[in-house]
């Protein structure tokens, strides 16, 4: 059964309410909802909310032997799914997966693994012999709008936050020490992309008038607002994702729907997700510092 | 309604209601065995209600995933035709239901309803059997009068869980009487977890779906107090 589209005054009172600045849930226009981080007993196991969208992410590593045309590189997978059981409108069956399924794989893949987050090399245990295979499973438990942004965030975080044992290397000897042994060493991670999506609608029929009789060339502007709910996700005309990291390095910026945005528009966008990269990371690493904190009697220290 | 006497079951546990004209609600199943006499098991989990003189019983439950039952009002969205004067309408069930287009106040052969494609209607359950599609229809069968259904024009609708929604038509309780007595407001509830809301002012109406939304059990939970206080908070 096909996903059913919102119905006709859903649309209405939301484009309503937008001409008049107004969000369903309270929030501005360009506000986001203030994520939550669990972490759980492992290190790499991270839950991460935002309203209730709801996504787990868990890294783990293996050893392998490298493939042969990289000897000194290690590997990261990721697998994503999204649960069935993630939309009660049924939008998400298990096996064929849907367009947005797609999108957050391969958006996932952009920000994670060929923005080079993570040092591949220092992946390396023994060149051509041993190197660490990343593997990070991403499970999408509940959608509830924006379902990208925070599968980027628990992604990046529990890489952030995994940390594998300890290797020592004596000749061709590989010796894996215990967590309980000696400290387990965090993933050396070159920056940290963030994912902020902004959703796109039309403006009000007033304003356009008034932007025609002013100059009838220049195309109005279209309203955006950030971190799009459910809603306003099937509503909107197109979205904008850019994902960033606090260094103001862009790593990807993905437009999708057939909206035409001018430069004022993307540039207006790019200067916001930049204001948030700066906060998220400096409140992801705080998250992380306390967890590592609280962590200090289960597992060894130096 | 319910007595003190309710307590947790799991599908499968039997549950001793006994009565000369006993009624099922939802969540109860009567198993005849060729051995024993009858007896009634649960086929849901939750609380185990049952009316002051025993003779009604039912299973108290929270889900987000409807179960079309007869008689009950439902909120749909119009999906799409179906069959010459007929409608296929999302109603959240498993299945679409068929609205025909000859179950409306006034509705004769030439002159038939006219509902658009993702249009709103308020309906009733007219047909619910576990191998058939349901059923709904607009108007009371007997009188054929509209007695409050039909399309549902502008205004907003709310999704919420499906206890909230029963609660919702509770007339004791709290919430909508709470909202009636600070603006005027229009409410089409219905047991399928979706609630059509309308006032005059946008934030009247972004309002309410944030109240609906915080009282929801599912959601924020909150009790009358707390409510109350939520809603000063809020700029209207």
């Amino acid at each position: 059964m096909r996903p059913p589209s919102p119905s006709l005054p859903e649309r209405e009172f939301l484009l309503q309410a937008l001409h008049q600045s107004l969000r369903l849930d309270g929030r501005a226009m360009l506000e986001a909802r203030t994520p939550t981080l669990t972490f759980g007993p492992e290190m790499g196991w991270v839950d991460c909310q935002m309203g209730k969208t709801r996504v787990l992410a868990h890294t783990t590593a293996t050893m392998v032997k490298p493939q042969p045309e990289r000897p000194l590189e290690g590997t990261i997978t990721i697998h994503s799914e999204i649960s069935p059981m993630a939309s009660s409108a049924g939008e998400y069956d298990s096996g064929r997966p849907s367009d947005e399924e797609i999108t957050i794989t391969r958006m996932l893949d952009k920000v994670v693994r060929r923005s080079d987050a993570v040092d591949k090399e220092s992946l390396c245990i023994l060149a051509g012999e041993r190197v660490w295979a990343l593997r990070l499973t991403i499970h999408c438990l509940a959608d509830s709008g924006n379902l990208l942004d925070c599968a980027c965030l628990a992604a990046i975080v529990s890489l952030r936050h995994f940390r594998r044992p300890d290797v020592e290397v004596i000749g061709s000897d590989v010796t894996v020490h215990a967590p309980t042994e000696r400290a387990p060493v965090p993933l050396s991670i070159h920056h940290t992309p963030f994912c902020n999506t902004f959703a796109f609608f039309p403006p009000s029929p007033s304003s356009i008038a008034a932007q025609d009789s002013q100059d009838p060339l220049s195309s109005p502007l279209q309203i955006p607002i950030l971190d799009p709910s459910h809603l306003e996700q099937r509503l909107c005309t197109g979205t904008l994702s850019i994902a960033l990291n606090a260094q103001r390095e862009i790593c990807v910026l993905q437009k999708l729907g057939g909206v035409p945005l001018g430069a004022e528009e993307v540039l207006l966008a790019v200067e916001v997700a930049v204001r948030r990269a700066k906060e998220m990371n400096e409140w992801v690493d705080g998250r992380l510092r306390e967890d590592w904190e609280g962590r200090k009697g289960s597992v060894e220290v130096r | 309604m319910s007595s003190s006497s309710s307590y947790i079951v799991l599908p499968g546990e039997t549950v001793p209601a006994q009565h000369v004209n006993l009624k099922l609600g939802p969540g109860l199943l009567q198993v005849i065995s060729e051995i024993s006499e009858s007896s009634i098991i649960s086929t849901r989990a939750g609380t185990v209600n049952h009316s002051a003189n025993k003779s009604k019983w039912w299973v108290e439950s929270n889900s987000k995933r409807y179960i079309p039952a007869a008689q009950e009002s439902v909120v749909g969205i119009v999906a799409g035709k179906s069959g010459l004067d007929g409608w296929r309408v999302d109603i959240g069930s498993a299945h679409f239901a068929i609205l025909d287009g000859l179950a409306f106040e006034g509705a004769s052969k030439r002159n038939k309803a006219n509902l658009k494609v993702n249009s709103l209607v308020y309906a009733r359950v007219s047909l619910a059997h576990k191998d058939m599609e349901p059923e709904l229809e607009c108007f009371d069968a007997q009188t054929r009068k509209s007695a409050g259904f039909g399309e549902l024009k502008g205004g907003f609708l709310v999704r919420c869980s499906l206890q909230m929604c029963r609660q919702l038509l509770d007339p004791k309780h709290f919430l909508l009487p709470f909202l009636g007595s600070r603006f005027p407001l229009e409410v089409a509830v219905g047991t399928n977890g979706r609630v059509w809301i309308s006032s005059k002012e946008v934030k009247q109406t972004i309002a309410m779906t944030r109240c609906i939304e915080a009282a929801d059990p599912a959601g924020g939970a909150m009790d009358e107090r707390a409510l109350k206080s939520f809603f000063n908070t809020l700029d209207l």
